[in-house]
């Protein structure tokens, strides 16, 4: 096995403040669990993320935005090498989580993607009972105590706010249940296999008003005990949910700060007419 | 004319036609059950039991064809099933970009080949190599019925295998169609949880699941229809064995071998009538596959998809 995932010991429990140092739209958190650097993403040739660097501090909701086709998707979906699995597709530059480069040769990308999770814009359960769905991916990790299965189920569930709703219905179709708690169930997923970093790609665009209210209300919960860096084109999601923003376009970091800043007193011109709703 | 009575004719048309299709099977099956009624009367539940064929006493059981047939089928089964999920998953999931079409042209190059031609290749070069086969089986697996008798290389280990090669393209091919339906959203939900690429299959296998076992009947429906091949390696000798090494008969070669010699009445109705019952075997497996792939949608609550688009593409 690798040794790419053993805790370092960063003493991620304790909340450290946020230092308000902007330069270029690189932000220095002074705690950063994740640290981009020069990353560039191409599809075949296409270059479509260009230099981008930023830290992504630990514990704290990061919201990504920008209009269709900046590229937030290829971005969060590089720091889970998630764009593995696209044939032709690679990352130049550093992302390192933890103080290790995932893009070393020696990252075990298996690994990774259970320290890393993921929930999509699409809800994309398995046609399994909803125990099954949540208990995949401690099965895949060699988990068969029935027991620990339906206790971790169980606590899933509940940080997913999930639980109250489908606990006497386990074992019926996850495919029976309506879109939002569909998406509340992959987050319920997601956070099985105890992640500590939580990417989420435009996870409520598909979704209802109320049920968007309630994945919005559970991204403040979560951000207690995980690192969290959601994709959003919905403007005041991002002021809504997220401690710091990032605005990215034609696969640029543009700016990147807190969110109040970021939405009151943005330093670029570009900045201020996307939150605006100028253009986008 | 109205766009709504447009629809109106639309779906009463596509009705009448769909009501054909079923006027057909019924007829069919109106048609020989009339053409085997000498052989129905005379025999009655018998026929199913009974074990011996003999035109000139005028005895007639089709056990040993129905056995012959089954078995022979259920054997190519367990052998095609595998190799072909196997080319299914090399093709959709595994092979470089760059090869997965020329495969697929050969594997769909294979179902083309005419029946005939498999037999051909089955006595000439298959038959011999499973003789040498049979020849290489140690003596003490020699006892178990599977392998006993002489080892003659025509028989059902011959028939089964030939069945297999030809059941093979088939149901790779909607397997393969099933894989590629399969959305990309159910691997990267695997990948995501820290799947490997293998776990990353099995969840798209699990998708496609009822799919699969559709292309798996399908392969199966064939098995138990084909006649010329099988006709020609499978010894012709209505018995009812286990072994692999002992020559059988199957329900679609006996009709064809001996319908042109059936001079008397009841020895022709006795053939139709194994028709009828080869009728109605095909049928019942049908049924009781979609209703197992149905029973199975229930429990996981999710549409079928096992495109018929697909099928009627490669059994064209
Ligand atoms: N699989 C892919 N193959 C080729 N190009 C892609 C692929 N996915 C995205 N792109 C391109 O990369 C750019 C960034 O896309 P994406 O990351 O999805 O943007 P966003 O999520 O911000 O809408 C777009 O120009 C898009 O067309
Ligand atoms: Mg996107």
């Amino acid at each position: 096995m690798t040794t790419f995932l053993i805790d370092t010991g960063t003493p991620r429990r304790i909340k450290a403040p946020v230092m308000q140092t902007q330069i270029n739209g690189m932000a220095s958190p002074a705690e950063a669990r994740i640290r981009v650097r020069h990353f560039d993403f191409f599809y075949a040739d296409a270059k479509v993320l260009h230099g981008i660097t930023m830290d992504i501090p630990d514990r704290q909701v990061t919201a990504l935005i920008g209009p269709s086709g900046c590229g937030k998707s290829t971005f969060v979906r590089s720091m889970n090498r998630m764009n593995d699995i696209i044939p032709d597709a690679h990352g130049e530059g550093v992302i390192e989580i933890d103080g290790r480069n995932i893009y070393d040769g020696g990252t075990d990308v298996v690994e990774l993607r259970r320290r890393v999770g993921m929930v999509f814009q699409k809800s994309n359960p398995f046609p399994k009972s909803i125990f099954e769905n949540i208990a995949y991916g401690l099965k895949i990790g060699g988990v068969r105590n029935r027991r620990q299965l339906s206790e971790t189920v169980e606590k899933s569930l509940r940080r997913a706010a999930l639980w109250d709703e489908v606990k006497d219905r386990l074992n019926d179709s996850a495919m029976a249940l309506s879109g939002g708690q569909q998406q509340r169930l992959c987050i319920a997923r997601a956070l099985a296999v105890d992640p500590e970093i939580l990417l989420m790609d435009e996870p409520a665009s598909a979704l209802d008003p109320i049920a968007t209210t309630k994945i919005e209300e559970l991204i403040w919960e979560l951000k207690e005990n995980y690192t969290i860096v959601i994709v959003t084109h919905n403007m005041q999601q991002a002021a809504r949910v997220s401690d710091r923003t990032a605005f990215f376009m034609l696969g640029r970091l543009v700016e990147y700060g807190e969110t109040n800043t970021i939405f009151m007193n943005p330093r670029e011109k570009m900045t201020e007419d996307y939150v605006t709703g100028r253009f986008g | 004319m109205t766009r709504s009575r447009d629809d109106g004719m639309f779906r009463f048309t596509t009705a009448a036609f769909a009501a054909v299709v079923l006027l057909i099977v019924i007829a069919i099956g109106v048609e020989l059950w009339r053409q085997s009624f000498l052989s129905i009367e005379k025999f009655g539940l018998h026929f199913w039991t009974g074990t011996i064929w003999n035109p000139v006493s005028g005895q007639f059981g089709a056990l040993p064809f129905i056995w012959g047939t089954l078995y022979s089928s259920i054997l190519a089964l367990i052998i095609a099933t595998p190799i072909s999920l196997g080319i299914a998953v090399f093709i959709s999931e595994l092979s470089p970009q760059m090869l997965r079409q020329p495969l697929t042209y050969l594997t769909e190059l294979l179902a083309a080949i005419p029946s005939i031609v498999y037999g051909l290749w089955g006595i000439f070069v298959l038959t011999p190599i499973v003789r040498k086969l049979e020849l290489a089986v140690p003596d003490p697996l020699k006892k178990l019925p599977l392998f006993s008798g002489p080892p003659l290389g025509v028989g059902m280990g011959t028939a089964a295998l030939i069945l297999a090669i030809m059941v093979v393209p088939f149901t790779s091919s909607v397997a393969r169609e099933i894989l590629k339906n399969v959305p990309m959203a159910q691997r990267e939900a695997a990948y995501a949880l820290g799947s490997t690429r293998w776990e990353a299959i099995k969840v798209a296998l699990g998708y496609g699941k009822s799919g699969i076992i559709g292309a798996v009947m399908l392969g199966f429906g064939r098995a138990l229809g084909e006649t010329m091949a099988v006709t020609m390696v499978i010894g012709n000798n209505p018995q009812v064995s286990a072994s692999l090494f002992a020559p059988q008969y199957t329900m679609a070669a006996v009709i064809a071998n001996e319908f042109t010699e059936a001079a008397d009445e009841l020895y022709l109705h006795a053939l139709i009538e194994i028709g009828l019952l080869l009728f109605i075997i095909t049928i019942a497996v049908n049924a009781l596959s979609r209703l197992f792939i149905w029973s199975m949608q229930k429990r996981t609550g999710r549409t079928v998809i096992l495109r018929p688009a697909a099928i009627e593409e490669v059994a064209a």
